[in-house]
């Protein structure tokens, strides 16, 4: 098994990833008004579609019409007051602040974090790099739940239990950025970079001026899959948070389920609204979530 | 987060190929730059992330609790007690079972899903991002979705089948059914994720490839048998190393849904490690057994890893 076999990114190439090109389209006579394909993807598409929508019907039926069997799939009239009770029930507000501001720290700072080590690791040839680095990856092997009960203890002693804090700071930098963004700085020309240098520049200079600027898709990709992890991490925030004004908002949901769990029309309403804007985000940029999923493998 | 021993491996594998190009040479003043830039992130990650690995290891040899500070050693007995453990045992039994199910299926699917993705017709968009969606969900905004879907008196689940003259199922109620509807309800969040691994191999797969096949006589199942499926090796072994790492670490969806329950019948170990560690079910002062149970977890994953990555080499055929 050699090194290149291993990597996703080596049997990908980048510019067929899905939606893009390289499609096969099978020339064949047609018996049917449409493409026979179609009576494949069709029910496919729908399987999958069909426990949303059940969730967003639901959450527009009055609590009798959810209370029915056999269930009723179109109410008639909407009961659009389902989204403004549930979100009056509990505090949905404070827990979309909550979680953004995690969410929107932890992306920024492992862009910038992660960039600065990655330029080191690709770039400038420092004492110990070598063995650092294979440490750092040594990490990538243990998984959150293994080292649960030290991270809590650590994060204890450092008195942020139940605050944002402890979501925050242990997440600040993530060894996975490191590795993906020194794997894509390996790949850029260095060229232009030692001219840089032949005329001065110094080494910031040099990262923020002509590396990062050429490294859009590696940062949207490491972006908007960092945020995906944060924004919908659970096991975590469950076991440093307790106080609900700290909750993200998978702890809110979680909770409001147990307080409302036959409440089924407020609590799809909830469970709507916690999932649009991780949706929409990820309609808005798909191709870098798929490009992060199909070229490193990065599950939310 | 799914990051674990097989993306190490795919990093440790990257970091061997550039080893082998040769240095230029250290410049005056690379090491005080180099270890500017790397600190801010090497400081964080030894702290939550090395010294974890190494306290967990000495938990594992102590009686502890979350909340005293008081942990004397017991050297191995953490350890030795796992094997007398009916509840470990048990949590251990699921995870395979789980593991068997939930592997083959969502990659079985996903392998026929990707195929059909991967056709040039009308609305091809529309139904990729059907199919993907579900990358997206929370594990919990998805637990909440399914605990209606399969609700026994009202759930749209049982009315479906009700039409097709089966059920009602008991669904997560059901000791015998609560597994099997937790491989439902996760095949359903991965399939998206491992439709979109699927989809960019075939991608990848030269048109010639499958065109010289078409001019040699090969069928379509013949081509699919003999070129496709040999190409779509590497994504294959990934996926089943990415999977089964994330299937032995189930934990939200069972926490969330099914509580572990009914009577244990969805415990798995990482639940179980949570129960021990984190409530009061134990007395909280299980954390250094948790942490025992943890490590042992952890060193079944990286020897399920590794021989996935060995048995995989022998049988994956590579073409680059």
């Amino acid at each position: 098994m050699s090194a290149t076999t291993l990597n996703p990114a080596a049997y990908v190439d980048p510019r067929t990833l899905p939606g893009e090109v390289g499609m096969v389209e099978s020339p064949r006579k047609r018996w049917l008004p449409f493409n026979i394909w179609h009576l494949v993807l069709f029910p496919m598409a729908l399987i999958m579609v069909v426990p949303l929508l059940w969730v967003l019907v639901s959450s527009l039926e009055t609590l009798n019409q959810t209370r029915h069997f056999p269930p009723i799939l179109w109410p008639g009239t909407f009961q659009w007051s389902n989204y403004p009770n549930a979100f009056n029930a509990a505090p949905f507000g404070r827990y979309f602040i909550n979680t953004t501001i995690v969410t929107v720290t932890v992306v920024a700072s492992n862009l910038l974090l992660c960039a600065l080590a990655a330029y080191a690791f690709a770039r400038i040839d420092f004492w110990g790099k070598k063995v650092l680095y294979f440490l750092l990856l040594a990490t990538l092997m243990v998984p959150l739940q293994v080292v649960l009960v030290p991270t809590f203890l650590i994060v204890k002693d450092l008195h942020m239990l139940d605050s944002l804090a402890a979501l925050i700071v242990p997440n600040l930098a993530n060894v996975f950025g490191i590795f993906m963004l020194t794997q894509f700085f390996r790949t850029l020309p260095i060229e232009l970079e030692e001219a840089a240098r032949i005329d001065g520049a110094g080494r910031l200079k040099i990262l923020f001026t002509i590396v990062l600027p050429l490294s859009g898709p590696a940062l949207a990709t490491l972006g908007v899959i960092q945020f995906l992890w944060t924004w919908n991490d659970f096991l975590w925030p469950l076991i440093v948070i307790q106080t609900p004004t700290n909750f993200t908002i998978q702890l809110g949901l979680m909770n409001f389920q147990s307080a409302h769990a036959t409440d089924t029309n407020l609590l799809m309403a909830a469970n709507v609204m916690s999932t649009i804007p991780m949706l929409v985000l990820f309609i808005a940029a798909q191709r870098w979530f798929i490009r992060g999923i199909a070229t490193q493998g990065l599950k939310g | 987060m799914q990051i674990s021993a097989g993306r190490a491996a795919v990093a440790a594998a990257d970091e061997a190929k550039h080893r082998r190009r040769g240095d230029k040479g250290r410049r005056p003043g690379d090491s005080l730059a180099g270890w500017l830039f790397v600190l801010p992130s090497v400081v964080l990650i030894v702290i939550f992330g090395l010294v974890p690995i190494v306290w967990g290891f000495v938990l594992s040899l102590q009686k502890a609790s979350l909340i005293s500070p008081d942990r004397p050693f017991v050297g191995i007995d953490n350890y030795t007690k796992i094997a007398h453990d009916p509840l470990a045992i048990q949590a251990a039994q699921h995870a395979v079972t789980y593991t068997f199910l939930f592997v083959p299926i969502s990659m079985g699917l996903a392998m026929f899903v990707a195929i059909a993705l991967n056709r040039k017709v009308a609305l091809i968009r529309t139904y990729r991002l059907a199919v993907f969606i579900p990358v997206a969900v929370s594990t919990i905004a998805t637990g909440v979705m399914f605990l209606w879907l399969f609700d026994k008196t009202f759930g749209l689940a049982n009315f479906v089948l009700e039409k097709a003259g089966l059920g009602p199922f008991g669904w997560f109620d059901s000791v015998k059914g609560a597994l099997p509807s937790v491989v439902i309800m996760t095949v359903w969040g991965w399939l998206g994720f491992d439709a979109i691994v699927y989809l960019a191999a075939l991608q990848g797969i030269p048109a010639q490839l499958v065109e010289a096949a078409a001019v040699d006589g090969a069928g379509r199942w013949s081509t699919f048998r003999n070129v496709t499926l040999p190409l779509l090796g590497p994504a294959s072994l990934l996926l089943m190393v990415w999977s089964t790492i994330s299937a032995i670490q189930l934990f939200d969806e069972v926490f969330f849904v099914t509580k572990g329950g009914p009577v244990n019948a969805t415990s798995v170990p990482v639940f179980y490690i949570f129960k021990l560690a984190f409530t009061s079910s134990y007395g909280f002062g299980m954390a250094g057994y948790a942490a025992a149970l943890a490590y042992l977890l952890f060193v079944v994953i990286m020897l399920v890893t590794l021989f996935q990555f060995w048995a995989g080499g022998k049988m994956v055929h590579y073409s680059a």
